[in-house]
């Protein structure tokens, strides 16, 4: 077993390029229950120590949140209403110890299908950025979750950072999860929601469904069939719009295929009508 | 490529602690307890799923199993040991104030996610506590007393004194034992590690049903680091057979040839702690030959035996038969007819099973969590080829145990372990490992029909279940016979007959879980009421009243009660049941009118349970003796695995003697010094053993009498190691010094009962138990008829004690009773191979507890000490099912299965909705 905690990323990335594989280590809230063991086992490369990885600062037009950066300190960050979606997922990842430790690259890393941070982050139209001796490139998160369990990391790369694009920085966003009881639990569906309006008619929509497909999914359809429509007739849009023959989700214990897709559709319909009804209190 | 190693310099409690040549990404939780000692930080699960070993990380709480070593250094770690900087910290009073600690294994990660929040608020509210130890998992309290601590912590503590000589009896005393819950110096199963112990480790099957052959082992142990030996069922010297009813031994202690069940242990790994705790034994030389699997037991009776002598895979019939049930339904004005499935449900005690043993000459220590010291002593004894005289069992706190903890587990294991190498050896079962091996809730397949006359009289009940008893016999015997003597429910029903069957199959092994099959027969006689009760035209909870046991009346046994409960439980209701179904009635006009999916809707159920074993004797004794320097030592062999028999016990025996509950040095339970009081099961302890206490503390009081020429009103008093008595004759001394008896006291009194039962015939005819209690509650609740979510609101709860001992004991019970029968109902279902772990076998967290409301009930037993019947598993009987009448009434959604999970729910709204 070896262990490195370093402080630069330079340093990281060398470790992680080695010829030996190396586990990427940060709130260790997904590798530790993997084990009946006193310690985890192989090398280990620790990212929380790496300078700049737990921050959320704004880089030129986009915002940039640390890979790192756990789950309270998101909470606590001084954001847009954009983000109150993703704040929301935060407050139900585990229990106030996960979230005191979880961190949100290692949500994404882990890619569960019920892993609370995706669907908010993919109303977000959230970047992973991947770095690696080799440079740094950029993936829509969609593009990097590539199945259940499965993501498009290398071997030698780190993800860095979540990166939010302006243009999705507006509007107000909200994320409601469905789980047999109130806490610490995994989801059985999970719905997020983006809306931006503009004179009472809707401008920019963004929903996706988690735990209802091996990967988070956008709703892109009824997406596009809400831009434009009256805040009067979204109700009505959103009834007619088929949000369960875009998922596919699977029977396990904690509930049926059949549930899931009327539960999430029954949720989105709610999550999207609070959204417009708590933003037209604003408004008045 | 090199990884830098760490110098790691700790700061715990503020005191710096080398962490040197320890692996960085040890958790946390390990280096705490096993490096620096502090076993007050507690493991449950090693997965940040209940919370117990919550510390404090620069303050903000976190899960030490998740947290390597390398992360904490150079930050500062609180564990619980930092509270107590003088005394007691105003949280930790406030806990033991409120009876906030049941078993108190999860105290200690309560108290620190509670530090961290009252560190940052005054006064928080009940939404506050609930949200900030919201990570935390209890199975004993339902955590209403917990949150009440919480909110209460700045209280400024008050040193009521005790109560006074003849008052113990009904005083809401903390628990005796409660002070070192709260300080975490309790010892449980994990927390002794003696020095230079060897560590246990098991091979289980991977599979339901294989045969299995072990490689060459000589030579895995002489090339495998750290491993001392290894042990298989040839190493036992004893009769590889163990059941906790000896005409039912069945189950090895470690298999021989073929593994029955997943999880069954088939050898033992003993070596040094340090490289065995870390070793991946996958390479554990075992060749497995999986075989066809029984997993439904309806296909059990048609496939090859479990056990030779068991042909059908038909373990045993329970049966009561009272009259010809049929011909009285036939007759019936009105009928009712339905069917129940219930789900295995583990115990999920937050500690999983784990002990240590150890030589003294020739006698085998055995310290481990358990509810049965002398069971384990006899069983572990003839598993070893031992008399039962070489084995000592002294009981570590058992942190939660509710019938699971009454078989063996690992106490013929270390214990073997420990003769075969001479060393202490510890064993400490993982939360998988917990969860595959030991005992389940049995699964019912259950159906009954009911009638009543026009007047809504019952007339006639025939129940017939089939009950999961899994690979071994464990306690599906007394779940047989159970069921049907209680499947009536506390009410005349007329001409019965019902059957029980235990099967087995390849499954867990199904054995004792509060209440032993009660709960899951309720179920469906309670929903089966409430459509009766409608066929009738009756209230529900009318209906109930009116067909309630009275004093005087017979059972289906034949047997004719005294004392009898119910009635007064179910009228103490009435005005509640009133109030809330005209808040439940507005609610969902409201709610109608507006379109809104929540409806909300009210239940009620009742119970009934017999205390002690079924028509088998179950004697307790109780020694209590004054020593010649004057200190009243009391034998109290009644496990205390968080319902609170310490206290109970002592203060029936304070009372009947007549000295303080604070004047009791108690010793026990240990096989060596108390004498036997039988197992903390079967709701026995306060009933049987508290008349035992009763019986020994007067006889001491009449002994001391005797020797002072006192009458029978005489007071003592005993203080500064005087024993003083004082009559209308004046006041004088009783001498204590002189020879001691052969107890070795100067006085003393032992004395045993034994509950007065019949054997029951071939009907179910006699005298099962000479003690019942009853129960009934009432749930109210809101469903969210678009998800089929439901939550419940408040429960009212109702209790006959007949005489209430100790009433924050009580409330306790009842409080965490509710949280398991809530469970039951709504989520609990454990499925071998995908929910062996507490994040996908879930129980009830802070969020899903409702408002508790107790009223306790007393309609004197006559044979009860006192008059007090027994409590802990009559709580959670009547909760699932009033859940799922309160369920149907919002919706009519008729809900056939448990756990009533949302998609269940769902289901079953639309189906009354097609109807």
């Amino acid at each position: 077993m070896s262990y490195a905690r370093p402080t630069s990323l330079q340093e990281a990335l060398q470790l992680r390029a080695g010829p030996d594989p190396v586990t990427v280590l940060a709130g260790g809230t997904d590798l530790y229950p993997a084990t009946d063991r006193p310690a985890l086992s192989g090398a280990v490369l620790d990212i929380t120590a790496i300078e700049g990885l737990s921050d959320i600062v704004m880089q030129g037009p986009d915002l940039r949140i640390g890979a790192a950066t756990r789950w309270s300190a998101l909470v606590a960050a001084d954001l847009p209403a954009a983000f109150d979606g993703v704040k929301a997922a935060a407050r139900e990842v585990g229990s106030v110890q996960i979230q005191n430790a979880g961190t949100l690259g290692g949500n994404l890393c882990n890619a569960s299908p019920a892993a609370d941070g995706v669907p908010p982050l993919l109303t977000l139209d959230a970047k992973v950025e991947l770095a690696s001796l080799r440079g740094i490139r950029r993936l829509a998160l969609a593009a990097f979750l590539t199945g259940a369990r499965q993501t498009a990391l290398a071997p030698d790369e780190i993800l860095t950072a979540i990166v939010i694009p302006k243009t999705a920085l507006a509007g107000r966003s909200a994320f409601a999860k469905l789980g047999a009881r109130r806490y610490l639990v995994i989801s059985i569906a999970m719905v997020a929601a983006r809306i931006e309006t503009a004179r009472g008619r809707i401008v920019q929509a963004a929903l996706a469904v988690g735990a209802c497909s091996a990967v988070a999914r956008r709703l892109t359809a009824l997406e596009t069939a809400l831009i434009g429509v009256p805040l009067s007739d979204v109700c009505e849009v959103m009834q007619a719009g088929d949000i369960g023959s875009a998922l596919t989700p699977i029977d396990d214990v904690r509930g049926t295929a059949g549930y899931r897709r009327d539960a999430a559709s029954e949720l989105l319909r709610r999550l999207v009508g609070d959204l417009l009804r708590e933003d037209a209190a604003r408004a008045a | 490529m090199s990884l830098d190693a760490l110098e790691p310099v700790l700061t715990v409690n503020g005191r710096a602690v080398s962490a040197g040549g320890l692996s960085p990404t040890r958790r946390l939780s390990d280096v705490l307890r096993g490096h620096c000692g502090l076993t007050g930080t507690k493991v449950g699960c090693d997965a940040g799923d209940c919370g117990a070993c919550t510390v404090l990380l620069d303050g903000s709480p976190v899960c030490a199993c998740l947290t390597p070593l390398g992360q904490a250094v150079g930050r500062a770690i609180t564990t619980v040991e930092a509270l107590p900087a003088d005394g007691l910290s105003r949280l930790q009073a406030a806990f033991l104030r409120h009876g906030a600690a049941q078993c108190g294994i999860c105290t200690p990660g309560m108290l620190m996610a509670a530090a961290a929040l009252v560190a940052r608020e005054d006064a928080p509210d009940r939404a506050a506590v609930e949200e900030a130890l919201s990570g935390v998992l209890c199975r004993c309290t339902g955590y209403a007393k917990i949150v009440d601590a919480v909110c209460d912590f700045a209280a400024r503590e008050t040193t009521a004194p005790g109560p006074r000589p003849g008052q113990a009896v009904g005083a809401r005393l903390p628990r005796l034992d409660g002070l070192e819950k709260v300080d975490a110096r309790e010892l449980f199963g994990a927390d002794l590690m003696p020095q230079d112990a060897l560590l246990v480790r098991a091979i289980r099957s991977p599979h339901p049903h294989a045969g299995f052959r072990l490689g060459d082992l000589a030579a895995w142990v002489a090339t495998t680091p750290g491993v001392v030996s290894v042990l298989a069922a040839e190493d036992l010297p004893g009769v590889n057979r163990f059941g906790v009813i000896p005409p039912f031994a069945d189950q090895p202690a470690l298999a021989e040839r073929v593994a029955r069940f997943r999880g069954e242990a088939v050898a033992l790994v003993v070596g040094e702690e340090t490289a065995l705790a870390d070793a991946d034994l996958a390479d554990f030389p075992v060749a497995w030959d999986p075989r066809p699997a029984i997993t439904d037991p309806a296909e059990a009776a048609a496939a090859p035996a479990l056990h030779a002598a068991r042909p059908g895979n038909l373990l045993i019939t329970g049966r009561v038969v009272s009259a010809d049930a049929e011909d009285a339904l036939a007759r019936a004005a009105f009928t009712v007819e339905g069917s129940m499935q219930t789900a295995f449900v583990e115990h999920a005690y937050i500690e999983p099973e784990a002990g240590a043993a150890w030589l003294e000459g020739d006698t085998l220590v055995i310290r481990a969590c358990t509810q049965a010291p002398v069971m384990d002593r006899d069983g572990t004894a003839a598993i070893l080829g031992l008399p039962a005289e070489r084995v000592r069992i002294v009981p570590l706190a058992a942190g939660g145990g509710f019938g699971s903890k009454l078989d063996v587990s690992l106490q013929p294991l270390i214990g073997l372990a420990a003769l075969r190498t001479g060393r202490p050896c510890r064993m400490v079962y993982t939360r998988r490992e917990s969860m595959q091996s030991t005992t389940k809730r049995h699964p019912g397949r259950m159906r009954a029909r009911i009638g009543a006359d026009a007047e809504g009289r019952l007339t006639g009940m025939a129940f017939s279940g089939d009950f999961d008893t899994g690979a071994y016999a464990s306690w599906g015997p007394t779940v047989a016979n159970r069921v049907p003597v209680h499947a009536s429910g506390p009410y005349r029903v007329g001409a019965y007959r019902a059957e029980a069957r235990a099967i087995h199959t390849h499954n867990p092994v199904a054995g004792a879980f509060r209440g032993f099959g009660v709960p899951q027969a309720a179920l469906l006689q309670e929903t089966l009421f409430d459509r009766l009760a409608e066929m009738c035209g009756l209230d529900r909870l009318a209906f109930r009243r009116l067909n309630a046991l009275g004093d005087g009346d017979r059972t289906a046994t034949g047997q004719t009660l005294r004392g009898v409960g119910i009635g007064a439980c179910l009228d103490a209701l009435r005005s509640h049941w009133d109030r809330a179904l005209a808040e439940a009635e507005a609610a969902n006009s409201a709610a109608r009118a507006a379109g809104t999916p929540l409806r909300r809707g009210v239940g009620v159920a009742s119970c009934w349970y017999g205390c002690g074993n079924t028509s088998l004797p179950n004697p307790s004794t109780i020694r209590v003796g004054l020593t010649p320097e004057g200190r009243l030592v009391l034998h109290q062999g009644a496990t205390d695995i968080g319902q609170g028999s310490n206290t109970v016990i002592t203060q029936i025996c304070a009372d009947a003697l007549g000295l303080p509950v604070d004047a009791f040095t108690l010793i026990g339970p240990d096989t060596a010094l108390t004498p036997d009081c039988g197992k903390t099961s079967a709701s026995r302890q306060t009933f049987v053993t508290g008349n035992a206490a009763a019986a020994a503390g007067g006889a001491l009081r009449a002994e001391i009498l005797r020797r002072a020429n006192a009458g029978p009103e005489a007071t003592l008093a005993l203080s500064d190691g005087r024993l003083q008595v004082q009559d209308g004759h004046g006041t004088r001394l009783v001498p204590l010094e002189g020879p001691a008896d052969p107890r070795g006291y100067a006085i003393s009194a032992e004395e045993t009962y034994d509950p007065p039962t019949s054997p029951l015939d071939e009907n179910g005819q006699g005298v099962p138990y000479a003690v019942y209690g009853y129960g009934a509650q009432m749930a109210e609740l809101r469903v969210d008829t678009g998800l089929g979510t439901v939550k419940v609101t408040r429960i009212t709860a109702a209790h006959d004690l007949g005489r209430v001992i100790n009433p924050q004991l009580a409330e306790g019970q009842i409080e965490g009773g509710i949280a398991q029968g809530l469970g039951l109902a709504l989520m609990e279902e454990y499925i071998p191979g995908r929910t062996e772990n507490l994040h996908d076998y879930l129980i009830p967290t802070f969020g899903d507890m409702p408002q508790i409301r107790s009223i306790l009930i007393e309609t004197p037993d006559p044979v009860g000490p006192f008059g007090a019947k027994g409590l802990g598993e009559h709580v959670l009987i009547p909760t699932a099912p009033a859940i799922l009448n309160a369920i149907r009434h919002a919706t009519g959604a008729e809900i056939a299965r448990v756990p009533a999970l949302p998609h269940r729910v769902l289901a079953a709204i639309r189906k009354a909705g097609e109807a």
